[in-house]
This record gives structure tokens, C-alpha cells and sequence, in this order.
């Protein structure tokens, strides 16, 4: 738990990953480098990612925000603050990530 | 022994009604490798009739009391599993350092593995071990053909046990494996008979030890070369094995991303997953392997087993477009890659 803010540590989800081989850690690092990644998909729906905390916010553009503790809790907030469903099987979404990436 | 203060590897075994489920743990129990193992039956109606045949393990036997175990599972298999630390902790019962279950013939495991795994204070006693299904040669076709149940059984083992092969011919045999191999082609599967030793590494060997994991995964490369790009959907119901592929490696962030997402919005419709990922930054493979909504920790391995560096995913699902995923892969994981027409099309 942080002593100055008293959250509780969720390092430990699947979404951070194995860490290092080495056993090596880089918290802040890696949970800044997957709101980034995460923003690239979330701008579809007009949601935006930052790492806060050892947490994340999650911010409509309309001011709406959510924190939530790791990537896999992203979707259940996302969909609340959007009205709609986040399916990555969704043609469209994958049209627009198609586009994106050419 | 440490039982009670270390994770304790729980292993689940399933089968449909009469496959010989606890036969099976008889003859695994009766080995003294595995003599550190406390076993719970889940009962089904009134009277616990498998309890009566598990003789060697009876102070470690603990009943459930209200029927299926995937319609309670979250009372009293949790207090269930919480009183049996709470008994070895007392000194009631000898410290133990694996656990098995055995479900009812009737009960679809999925849930019950995702309980398991998911509930915080069973996170703490437990690790999730291998999930291994008996299916009998006699009735195992006609069973796979009748019951979603022994399906999804089937459909999430890390081993499957084929029973009873001394009471059938060669062709039921080969029938079955065939249908099994439909089902779930990512499992190690075994032929035993009535008077085999199963081996030890039923319940030793884990994808959670290091020692194994590279043994462990190795039923899964097989799916890939067995299965290649097809979606193999079984005759009935639309279970099956896919294998999804990407040639370069890929960020980390950007597979979480994906792979939550997906599980979210179709987690249900994914019975297993098991994948070897080529990490961007990593010279060695990551496993991630998960049952529906619940991804286990991912897990580095010391080398790729079979010298091919490819992310390579096995997919045990229901309902589910393989070509829709692979480009749903592409798209999220490979950014900049070109989507192949075969895998646009829907």
C-alpha cells in the first residue's frame, strides 16, 4: 500500500506481465507504457488512459473518469462511460485499427 | 512439509458419470510420491457413493453436502477448501502439499477452475494445478456426442485419461482419440487400462514449476502442427481448437490490451487459451495460459521448445471465428502489418 495515499498495490494482475526474466522490476514504467498502448485503442471510443498512482484514470471527453486498477478492469469502465460495447472482434474497430496502422 | 503456509497446487479431475474418475486417484493415491495429498469429492445427491470407494484417503476426504459443485461452488467448495487448511493448521489432519477435487460427472469444470483461481482468499492458499478429464472407451463417444458437459469437460484438461481400454476394440479406440483430438487438440492424452499405473507427473508436474513447464507446454505444439490454420469444430456442438500465429514479436502492453479485451467481451466463449508469445525486448518465450474470463500470471520459459520463435496461441472455444481473431490480432498486436485477404474475410 502507498503510505502517502493509502492505495492498495495491484502489481500483481496478469496485464503487467511476467516482468523480468531477471527478476529485475519497473512499475511506473511499465503501467506508463501500457496507457500509452492503451490510448491508441481507447481514442476509438474517445476514452483516454493515464497511469495515476499505481493506478489508472480512465477520462471520457466529456469529463466523465473512472479509476481502475489494471488493463482488464479498462473494459467494464470503458463501456459504462461510453454507453457502448468494447469488442475487439467488432468489424469496425478493426477497420479503423487497420487504417491507422497503414 | 510446509502445507499450510506455502500455495498449495490444486488439481481437478472430471469426467463424466462412471469414466473412472476415481479409479483414476485410487491407483495416483496409492503411490507414495503422492502420499502428501488431500482429496475432496464433490457429491452428488444423497448419498456420496465415490466417498465409499476412496478408502485410502478417508481422514482427508471431505464432502460437499448440497449437490453439484459448479451450482455452490463459491460457498461451500470455498469453506470447504478453507476448512481442510484450517484442520491441517490445528493439527487434525497431516499437513498436505497438493490438493485434488473431483467433480461430479455432471458438473462443467470451467466455472469451478475460474473460481478457483479468481477468489481472493482461495488466491492465497492455492495455485491452480492441472485439470485433468477421464473419458472411458466404452461410453466416451456417446457421452461426447449427448452432453455439452462432457464436452466443456473435455474441452478445458490440460490431460485427458482414456479409460477402459482394455473393454473395447482397436477402431472405439481410435473413434475416440479422433473426437478428442477434435475437441481439445492441446492436450496430452493417455491410454490406460484397468490395471495401468498413471504416472506421478499427473499431479507433480505443472506448468507453474520450472522444472516441467517446458514439458508441459509441449502438448500444446502439437495442436499447432496437428490442427495448422483450420478451425477444427467438433461434429456436435461447435467446440473446438484453433491455433492463432503472428511472425514478429509483439509488445507486451499492446497483447494485454487485446487479450483483456477480448476476454471481456467473449470470455465465455473461450473454454481454454494457451500461448507461447514472443515478447518485443524478450530472447525467450512468455506462456500465458487462461479458462474464460481468468488469465493466469504469465510465465517466462527458459528457451522456445521446439527452436521455432513464433507467437503461437491455442484457442479451445465455442462459437468462435478463428479468421475474425487472427485479424483482430493483427490489427491490435502487429500494427503496420498487412492483413492478409484470407484473413479479412469473415
Amino acid at each position: 500500500m502507498c503510505g502517502l495515499c493509502g492505495v492498495l498495490n495491484h502489481a500483481d494482475h496478469w496485464t503487467s506481465g511476467p516482468g523480468e526474466a531477471s527478476g529485475a522490476t519497473r512499475p511506473a514504467a511499465d503501467r506508463h507504457l501500457r496507457a500509452v498502448a492503451a490510448n491508441d485503442v481507447l481514442a476509438l471510443f474517445g476514452l483516454k488512459l493515464e497511469s495515476w498512482a499505481g493506478r489508472y484514470t480512465l477520462r471520457s471527453r466529456t469529463g466523465k473518469m473512472a479509476v481502475v486498477d489494471n488493463l482488464g478492469a479498462v473494459w467494464v469502465e470503458a463501456e459504462k462511460l461510453i454507453g457502448r460495447p468494447c469488442d475487439p472482434l467488432d468489424p469496425a474497430v478493426l477497420a479503423q485499427l487497420e487504417a491507422k496502422g497503414r | 512439509m510446509s502445507g499450510v503456509r506455502e500455495p498449495v497446487v490444486a488439481h481437478l479431475i472430471t469426467g463424466f458419470l462412471g469414466a473412472g474418475k476415481t479409479s483414476l486417484l485410487n491407483r495416483l493415491l496409492a503411490q507414495p510420491a503422492l502420499a502428501d495429498t488431500a482429496v475432496i469429492i464433490n457429491e452428488f445427491g444423497a448419498v456420496g457413493i465415490d466417498h465409499l470407494l476412496v478408502q485410502s484417503v478417508d481422514d482427508d476426504v471431505v464432502l460437499l453436502k448440497s449437490g453439484c459443485i459448479c451450482c455452490t461452488i463459491r460457498v461451500d467448495l470455498k469453506n470447504t477448501i478453507l476448512s481442510l487448511f484450517e484442520r491441517a493448521r490445528r493439527g487434525e489432519i497431516p499437513p498436505f502439499s497438493r490438493l485434488v477435487i473431483e467433480t461430479t460427472g455432471l458438473a462443467d469444470p470451467a466455472p469451478i477452475i475460474a473460481t478457483l483461481s479468481a477468489d481472493l482468499m482461495l488466491k492465497y492458499h492455492l495455485r491452480l494445478g492441472n485439470v485433468i478429464t477421464v473419458v472411458d472407451v466404452p461410453n466416451g463417444v456417446a457421452n461426447l456426442n449427448g452432453f455439452a458437459e462432457s464436452r466443456r469437460q473435455v474441452a478445458v484438461a490440460d490431460h485427458i485419461i482414456i479409460s477402459k481400454s482394455d473393454l473395447a476394440d482397436a477402431a472405439a479406440l481410435t473413434g475416440l482419440r479422433q473426437q478428442l483430438g477434435r475437441i481439445n487438440g492441446a492436450a496430452n492424452v493417455v491410454v490406460l487400462d484397468e490395471t495401468g499405473e498413471p504416472a506421478q507427473a499427473l499431479l507433480l508436474d505443472t506448468l507453474n514449476d520450472p522444472a516441467s513447464r517446458e514439458a508441459a507446454v509441449a502438448p500444446w505444439l502439437g495442436a499447432n502442427s496437428g490442427l495448422g490454420h483450420e478451425h477444427e469444430a467438433s461434429h456436435h456442438g461447435t467446440i473446438g481448437t484453433f491455433v492463432l500465429e503472428a511472425d514478429q514479436a509483439i509488445a507486451w502492453p499492446r497483447f494485454a490490451l487485446w487479450l483483456s479485451m477480448l476476454i471481456h467481451s467473449h470470455g465465455r466463449k473461450i473454454l481454454r487459451l494457451k500461448g507461447l508469445i514472443d515478447i518485443e525486448g524478450a530472447e525467450t518465450p512468455v506462456v500465458v495460459h487462461g479458462v474464460q474470463h481468468l488469465i493466469h500470471k504469465p510465465l517466462h520459459l527458459p528457451g522456445w521448445p521446439d527452436g521455432v520463435r513464433r507467437t503461437r496461441i491455442v484457442v479451445i472455444g465455442e462459437g468462435l471465428d478463428r479468421e475474425l481473431m487472427q485479424r483482430s490480432l493483427a490489427a491490435f498486436c502487429l500494427p503496420g502489418q498487412e492483413v492478409q485477404p484470407e484473413q479479412a474475410a469473415q
